[in-house]
């Protein structure tokens, strides 16, 4: 690995920006997503930052099930993502559909119609639980291992939520 | 000058939730706004007649993140009603207590996304870090921060010990002082003063009219709160004031809000006073008798309505939601009018909308198939339907109309 690439590797890991997409949750993910960012939790100590365009953002942190009205504009956000991209779904439901699986204007999960690369269970997400799941997709972009994750290689395992 | 119609959503900075809105500009103001909502839309009301009661009502609490219990207690009355249930006094008590540390932290959550709106992000990062005083009491209650799951047919599911409640007094009085500042900075602080007076203007005529409901209606002199007018639960049992305010503009819906704070503070305090003793459920049964009821809520954003019929099995007929934020977005429409377009974020943000709670889908099912219809075709079948039912909404307009006094 080139020092530019080392760089770039190093402010990515020390400085992501997020994006937050809301694809039909019921808001309980979305307010603990806020909660995270606000100074009990303060998730901007790891540098990350809520950005309001996709064309700003490294991670798509996104939330609730992938309703029938919503797929094609979550796809159309992530396409407009910069290389390289990141998913983060938090809450059951972006995992997998949860309590909604089987409503006629529900499709599943996230994965359904773009790849993720963390999955953060729980109804709703900690933001203890989505502050580990960050923590651990950015420390998987550690460029120890040489290459960067693959998108949808395996899911993040179930995060340890303090008592 | 000629129009120009600026897309905003399903994505915008401005939006926590994803719904499209298409506002028409005469140069820099505001000349009508259109909406599409439905993203959130995933069929709860359909999916909770193929899930037995106490199913369905944990699907409930999903329609919304934030007002959860308003929804599972507007849902579960209806079901209590239906059974012929009387909950025990401390259940009560216990529900009415969740609700309104619900109405804390919704109030608390909205002042700050209002700020944040004006771009006023310290006030967003203060009530915040208060809220989460809150969200300790509901997790230490309920065992989770946002879903409480603290209703059940016949009662709660959760009991309150002496520490509990007195963890819980004194953290109201931490927040009541925080309140009392956030008071002053709402309205004493100038520039935020100025920057949320005369926009968004409502007069209390067309906040009647346009059928407005909570904090909204309340803030154009509208005095209506259904804990007062129709008590559910224990509000029967405390004294409080219904906070009206007469500016009708976005400043006066802070001003509500922030006194309903100050409220709330004063009914925990009322309902830890006098909390009864003995057992805080009763048992239910599995099937419901057969009958339809409607049940009525005064949820953080307003008026929330259910309507639950059922037939005598263990699943309902037919589940009815109107949640509060549905009703306000005719209100919306017109206190956007003339606005500035910078002001659109906040004059959306001022009814505090809930998008989860209000999308939903219509689909029209004749014998020849399903189809879909244009909005005019739609509107003509509803005034068609009712008609035949014996229900004119012209007559009825007309009647409205020569009430408020808007004879044309």
């Amino acid at each position: 690995m080139g020092l530019i690439q080392k760089i770039v590797t190093w402010a990515r890991i020390k400085s992501p920006w997020v994006i937050h997409f809301n694809t039909g949750a019921c808001n309980a993910c979305d307010i603990e997503v806020i909660a995270a960012l606000t100074p009990r939790f303060d998730l901007e100590r790891f540098g990350v930052q809520l950005k309001g365009s996709p064309r700003h953002a490294d991670v798509m942190v996104v939330s609730g099930p992938v309703t029938r009205q919503s797929r094609d504009r979550l796809k159309r956000v992530y396409d407009q993502l910069a290389e390289p991209k990141f998913v983060v779904a938090v809450g059951t439901c972006a995992c997998s559909g949860g309590v909604f699986q089987g409503c006629y204007n529900v499709e599943g999960g996230i994965d359904m119609a773009i790849p993720v690369n963390a999955y953060i269970p729980g109804c709703a997400a900690r933001p203890e639980a989505i502050i580990d799941g960050v923590v651990k997709l950015l420390s998987s972009l550690d460029p120890k291992p040489a290459a960067l994750p693959a998108p949808v290689a395996e899911p993040v395992e179930k995060v340890d939520v303090p008592a | 000058m000629s129009k120009i119609t600026i897309p905003i959503g399903p994505q915008h900075p401005a939006l926590k939730e994803p719904a499209s809105f298409k506002i028409t500009l005469n140069g820099e103001e505001i000349y009508s706004m259109d909406m599409r909502l439905g993203y959130n839309h995933r069929g709860i009301e359909k999916a909770c007649e193929e899930r037995s009661f106490i199913q369905g009502l944990y699907l409930i609490e999903r329609i919304c993140g934030i007002c959860s219990h308003s929804h599972s207690t507007a849902y579960i009355q209806a079901l209590e009603e239906l059974a012929g249930l009387q909950v025990p006094k401390r259940g009560l008590y216990i529900r009415t207590l969740i609700a309104e540390l619900e109405r804390i932290h919704s109030h608390l959550l909205w002042l700050g996304v209002a700020a944040h709106e004006v771009g006023f992000d310290t006030l967003l990062m203060y009530t915040w870090r208060d809220r989460e005083l809150v969200m300790d009491h509901l997790a230490e209650i309920g065992g989770n921060r946002v879903n409480y799951a603290v209703n059940t047919m016949g009662g709660v599911r959760r009991d309150l010990t002496p520490d509990e409640i007195a963890h819980i007094l004194k953290d109201v009085d931490t927040l009541e002082e925080r309140t009392k500042y956030y008071a002053q900075v709402a309205t004493e602080e100038t520039t935020l003063v100025a920057r949320l007076s005369k926009i968004g203007y409502l007069s209390q005529t067309d906040a009647e009219f346009l059928g407005a409901v909570g904090p909204t209606a309340r803030a154009c002199g509208v005095d209506r709160d259904v804990r007062r007018d129709d008590p559910y639960a224990a509000y029967g049992d405390v004294q409080f004031k219904v906070c009206v305010d007469h500016h009708g503009d976005v400043y006066g819906r802070v001003l509500v809000r922030v006194g309903e704070l100050m409220e709330s503070y004063s009914i925990i305090r009322q309902l830890m006073k006098n909390m009864p003793d003995g057992p805080i459920a009763v048992k239910s049964p599995r099937r419901i008798a057969a009958g339809e009821v409607y049940s009525r809520y005064e949820a953080p954003r307003g008026e929330d309505c259910h309507y639950v019929k059922s037939n005598g099995t263990d699943k309902p007929e037919r589940v009815k939601i109107r949640a509060p934020t549905l009703a306000n977005w005719r209100a919306v429409r017109k206190m956007i009018e003339g606005n500035y377009l910078a002001d659109a974020p906040i004059i959306i943000a001022a009814i505090d909308p809930c998008f989860s709670c209000t999308d939903r889908a219509i689909e029209l099912v004749r014998p020849a198939g399903a189809e879909t219809l244009t909005w005019g075709a739609l509107r003509q079948h509803g005034i068609d339907w009712h008609r035949k039912q014996g229900l004119d909404f012209a007559e009825l307009n007309k009647k409205l109309n020569t009430q408020l006094g808007r004879v044309k």
